[in-house]
């Protein structure tokens, strides 16, 4: 009798819990705005108290999956197990932090009845691309993102809005057909299998050739969310969205589908054993490394703040897949660390670009000369994740590299330290000009809106989640080593991928 | 108690009748009825099949070769739902879209006309039975598009002399069949079938025939001015359902009588450039319905696209799975349109700039539908695809996996025509659309059955199993 007992359905609950909402809210009356935030903040502290369920789960050494069969022969799989928790965890804390901010942003503007729908649905989306247990659902998942996410882009409506979302539509439509196509081409070579620590079992009997094609396809279409260099360009393009929409795309939903899909495919489908033996994962950790750098030199050159954001995410999130790449253990955890480290660092940064832009108008790096002194709280945090990202001890990046930079070294990958330090160095170069004029320079004129002494740079709703979000970047630095703490639970999914 | 399965085929005819004695708007009582008769006794039958297998009936217990022999298996319950379903939505919005008696006056003969016929096709076990059923459909579907009037009429004789063409083409090789084998019992015709050029040359014009009746590329011209400009609910049941009679017919010739086995890259290839050339046009389509009936052209590719690799189960499977969603996605799509037309009295597409404000419901239908047809999980159209893809891989034909991801993109890109410009705000000064509810809540309805299909496939895939070998 699975269908009764609880834990069967407790992942697809999961799902749900912003799927609902999320269909409820778009069908509510614009006005109802009460009734909408109720759902809302319904939705989200279910499924935090569900993922919480889960971890306790797991952690005693249970499991949770639910199975229904969808099409030949295949199954609509969602399981809670180490790796995809770490992922749903993020995903539904910020999820949480990201709807309070929305609320707060776009307080008094239309349409929101739309937009926070299609804001939960894409959130929905995410934890189904996080908790599926087979390739078949994650692109199920995978493609609902990509149709989620459009709505968001787009919503100001503005001619450059709508540009932006044919290009997004382009890549990532052009990335899920060959997603797609490799999907349906390894079961009609390896029959049905499930995402299985280690790699699935039989793809060893496949002819090696059609299996780095496969692999090769599956990167490429996956690469387009990752925004892995050449295949990055919607990434800026996409800024014209609203701040929230620019936080959750870049923290935690589109880019980070796209790297766990990296993460699922190396150790999950093919296995990391395979992956080596074709030759496979030194070309994955070039490109990783390339985007790496290209990304931080393209950021240097961006003069509107939201855009050197989304360069700098086009190489931050690579650690993650140059982590999964280089394939020790301590790379590894280096990698998937960052899954979570870089998603509390940029929401960060993101929050912040977005109070900016609302309170004082400022757009332009060149415009925020001593607005640390006008907006204190809102710079603080940003200067916490912008030194984060930059690997400052005791911050967050620092735990990531630091253990990017170890594992490569262990497993003889020695190329990959310099890349990391001209990385590092690199975002100094871009964030600290952006720090040092907040808070050492005169403001170039007044600023646009009135400002009462004592009281704060924003409203609540837009401050809280930034400061939440910066003292996390902080904490799990700092506990990086008790239990329970991303990295913990990192070492814990490596012990189960490269244990016996 | 009445067979389910005469029930089925009956019931419509003789409510079109009914439909006819009492006149004008009056004929939606008749045609809710049959709505009602055709689902529950489609709902019978399944109930039969799921429990003893494919039933076969004999009409007044006459048998072949003498009397009219009915079949049913997973195959044409799958048609047969999708006739049931489409048919009872588009019956169900027909009585709120039509205002005069005239144009109600001929609708619902015409359409319980055509529905009854349709049945016909997908019971029939019995190729003349089946060619009566195309001409009946056919003649009914003609009159269904002239009734959209002006531009209408012209693209009705055209459609007209089109569709008899095909029929004579299939009635010829159904003669040839008849004075080869002296049976037309399709699995007689199966048991005795053999390699002769004659038998070659009776499913050559048969196949071509059905092909001419389904807007093949290059023979497709006559389609798209005829979906386009027929009233709503006829528009929906044409694109939906009517060539489907003919696919469904080819499909069955094709797997009973592999004769021209050989000739099944020929299909595929003209199914790979309607495909693309569907696409092109639709996205080049000055106006909604126009862009909706060239995406028909383009969807039935897929189906032809499956020929050169049956008789594998998946491709079966797949090209039946791709008649079902997109029967049920492009209904909903031709419904959800035609409720703009009326409402806003023109479907050009730039005056569909904040459709999602300005009607809601519809724009939402038609984007759910929209994703259908693109094959964007979870949807109807996601499991064709990758039944469809299955086939191809395993086969090793990657020209049709090249297809199918380009159809997807190409589909991708007319969708996005529409769903752009209904999320951009309206004009300055347009003016606020009101349409009937029930207008709306059916193309709602149709559009989320798609999507239900891609989440609930397991069950009607599992009806077609044991068709192929």
């Amino acid at each position: 009798m699975t269908d009764l007992d609880p834990s069967f359905w407790l992942p697809a609950l999961t799902v749900l819990s912003s799927l609902l909402p999320g269909v409820a809210i778009s069908a509510l009356p614009e006005e109802r705005h009460r009734t909408r935030t109720a759902l809302n903040l319904a939705g989200a502290l279910a499924k935090l108290v569900l993922v919480g369920v889960m971890l306790l789960g797991i952690e005693r050494g249970a499991s949770y999956e639910t199975r229904l069969p969808l099409v030949a022969g295949l199954d609509l799989v969602l399981h809670a197990r180490a790796l995809p928790m770490l992922f749903v965890t993020l995903s539904a804390l910020l999820w949480l932090l990201t709807t309070v901010y929305a609320i707060g942003y776009l307080e008094g503007s239309p349409n929101r009845a739309r937009f926070f729908g299609a804001f939960s649905v894409c959130v929905s989306a995410t934890t189904g691309v996080a908790l599926a247990g087979s390739l078949l659902t994650f692109v199920v998942f995978y493609e609902l993102l990509t149709l989620a996410t459009y709505p968001l882009v787009v919503h100001r409506g503005t001619p450059e809005a709508l540009r932006a979302g044919r290009v997004y539509l382009a890549y990532t439509l052009g990335g899920g057909a060959l997603v797609l196509v490799a999907s349906v081409w390894l079961h009609a070579l390896a029959g049905p299998f499930d995402f299985v620590e280690g790699g699935a079992a039989d793809l060893r009997m496949i002819d090696r050739g059609a299996l780095t094609a496969i692999f090769a396809l599956l990167i490429a279409g996956l690469g387009v969310k990752t925004a892995l260099v050449p295949l990055h360009g919607w990434l800026p393009v996409a800024m014209v969205a609203p701040a929230p929409v620019s936080a959750l795309l870049h923290a935690v939903a589109v880019v980070k589908a796209g790297a766990f899909g990296v993460v699922r495919v190396v150790y999950d489908v093919f296995g990391i054993g395979l992956c080596a033996d074709l030759g496979v994962t030194r070309p994955l950790a070039l490109l990783a490394a390339a985007t790496i750098l290209w990304g931080s030199v393209r950021a240097l050159h961006q003069d509107e703040l939201k855009r050197r954001l989304a360069y700098s995410t086009v190489s931050q999130v690579s650690y993650v897949v140059l982590g999964v790449a280089v394939a020790g253990p301590m790379a590894t955890i280096g990698g998937l660390v960052h899954l979570v480290h870089q998603g509390l660092m940029k929401i960060t940064l993101f929050f912040c670009a977005g109070n900016l832009a609302e309170t004082l108008e400022v757009h332009r790096v060149s415009q925020l000369r001593g607005v640390g002194r006008r907006m204190p709280l809102t710079m603080a945090a940003f200067t916490v994740a912008a030194l984060g990202m930059i690997g400052v001890p005791p911050l967050a990046g620092f735990v990531s590299k630091w253990f990017l930079g170890l594992g490569a070294i262990d497993v003889g990958e020695v190329w990959v330290v310099p890349v990391l330090v001209g990385s590092s160095l690199l975002n100094a170069a871009y964030f600290l000009p952006i720090v040092r004029a907040a808070w050492f320079e005169e403001p170039a004129g007044p600023w646009p809106a009135d400002h009462a002494p004592g009281r704060l740079d924003a409203p609540w709703l837009l401050l809280g989640p930034p400061l939440v979000t910066a003292a996390l970047t902080l904490l799990v630095g700092l506990f990086a080593a008790s239990p329970l703490s991303p990295l913990d639970w990192c070492r814990l999914i490596v012990l189960r991928e490269y244990g016996p | 108690m009445p067979e389910p399965v005469v029930v089925a085929v009956t019931a419509p005819l003789a409510l079109a009748l009914a439909a006819s004695l009492l006149g004008g708007r009056r004929g939606r009582w008749p045609g809710l009825l049959a709505a009602a008769a055709v689902v529950a006794a489609v709902a019978l039958l399944t109930r039969d099949v799921v429990a003893h297998g494919p039933v076969r009936h004999q009409v007044g217990g006459w048998g072949a070769p003498l009397g009219i022999d009915l079949f049913v298996d997973g195959l044409a319950l799958l048609f047969l739902w999708l006739s049931a379903g489409v048919g009872a939505a588009a019956t169900v919005y027909a009585t709120a879209y039509f205002h005069d008696d005239e144009a109600a006056g001929a609708f619902w003969p015409a359409w319980l006309t055509l529905w009854g016929g349709l049945q016909a096709v997908f019971v029939t076990a019995d190729l003349f039975n089946a060619y009566v059923g195309l001409e009946l459909l056919g003649l009914a579907a003609v009159a269904l598009v002239a009734l959209g009037g002006g531009r209408a009429i012209g693209a009705a004789t055209r459609y007209l002399l089109v569709s008899m063409l095909g029929s004579l083409l299939y009635l010829l090789g159904v003669a040839l069949l008849y004075a080869a084998h002296g049976t037309l019992d399709l699995s007689r015709l199966a048991a005795a079938a053999g390699e002769d050029g004659l038998e070659r040359a009776a499913l050559a014009a048969m196949l071509a025939g059905l092909l001419f009746k389904t807007a093949i590329v290059p023979l497709h011209a006559w389609l798209p001015p005829a979906h386009a400009d027929a009233p709503g609910p006829a528009s929906a049941v044409l694109s939906a359902l009517v060539v489907k009679a003919t696919l469904y017919l080819a499909l069955r010739l094709w797997t009973a009588l592999p004769g021209l086995a050989t000739a099944g890259w020929l299909v595929g290839a003209l199914g790979a450039a309607a495909v693309l050339w569907g696409g092109l046009h639709a996205l080049r389509a000055p106006r909604l319905k126009l862009l909706v009936a060239y995406s028909t052209v383009g969807q039935l590719g897929y189906v032809l696209l499956a020929f050169p690799l049956l008789p594998s189960s998946a491709a079966v499977a797949g090209a039946a799975y791709q008649a079902l969603a997109h029967g049920v996605a492009k209904a909903a799509l031709f419904l959800a349109a035609s409720t703009v037309l009326r409402a806003a009295g023109g479907d050009r597409l730039d005056d569909l700039r904040g459709l999602g404000h300005r009607l809601p419901v519809t724009a939402v239908a038609f984007g759910l539908a929209g994703a259908s047809i693109v094959g964007l999980p979870p949807s109807g159209g996601f499991v064709a695809k990758w039944l469809l893809l299955t086939a191809a891989v395993r086969a090793g034909a990657w020209w049709v996996v090249l297809v199918i991801a380009l159809g997807g993109l190409l589909a991708a890109a007319y969708v996005l025509r529409v769903v752009g410009r209904s999320l951009a705000p309206a004009h300055a000064g347009a003016p606020p659309l009101k349409a009937p509810r029930r207008l709306e809540w059916t193309a709602l309805a149709l559009a989320l059955a798609s999507v239900a299909l891609g989440l609930v496939a397991a069950w009607p895939l599992a009806l077609l199993e044991g068709l192929a070998p």
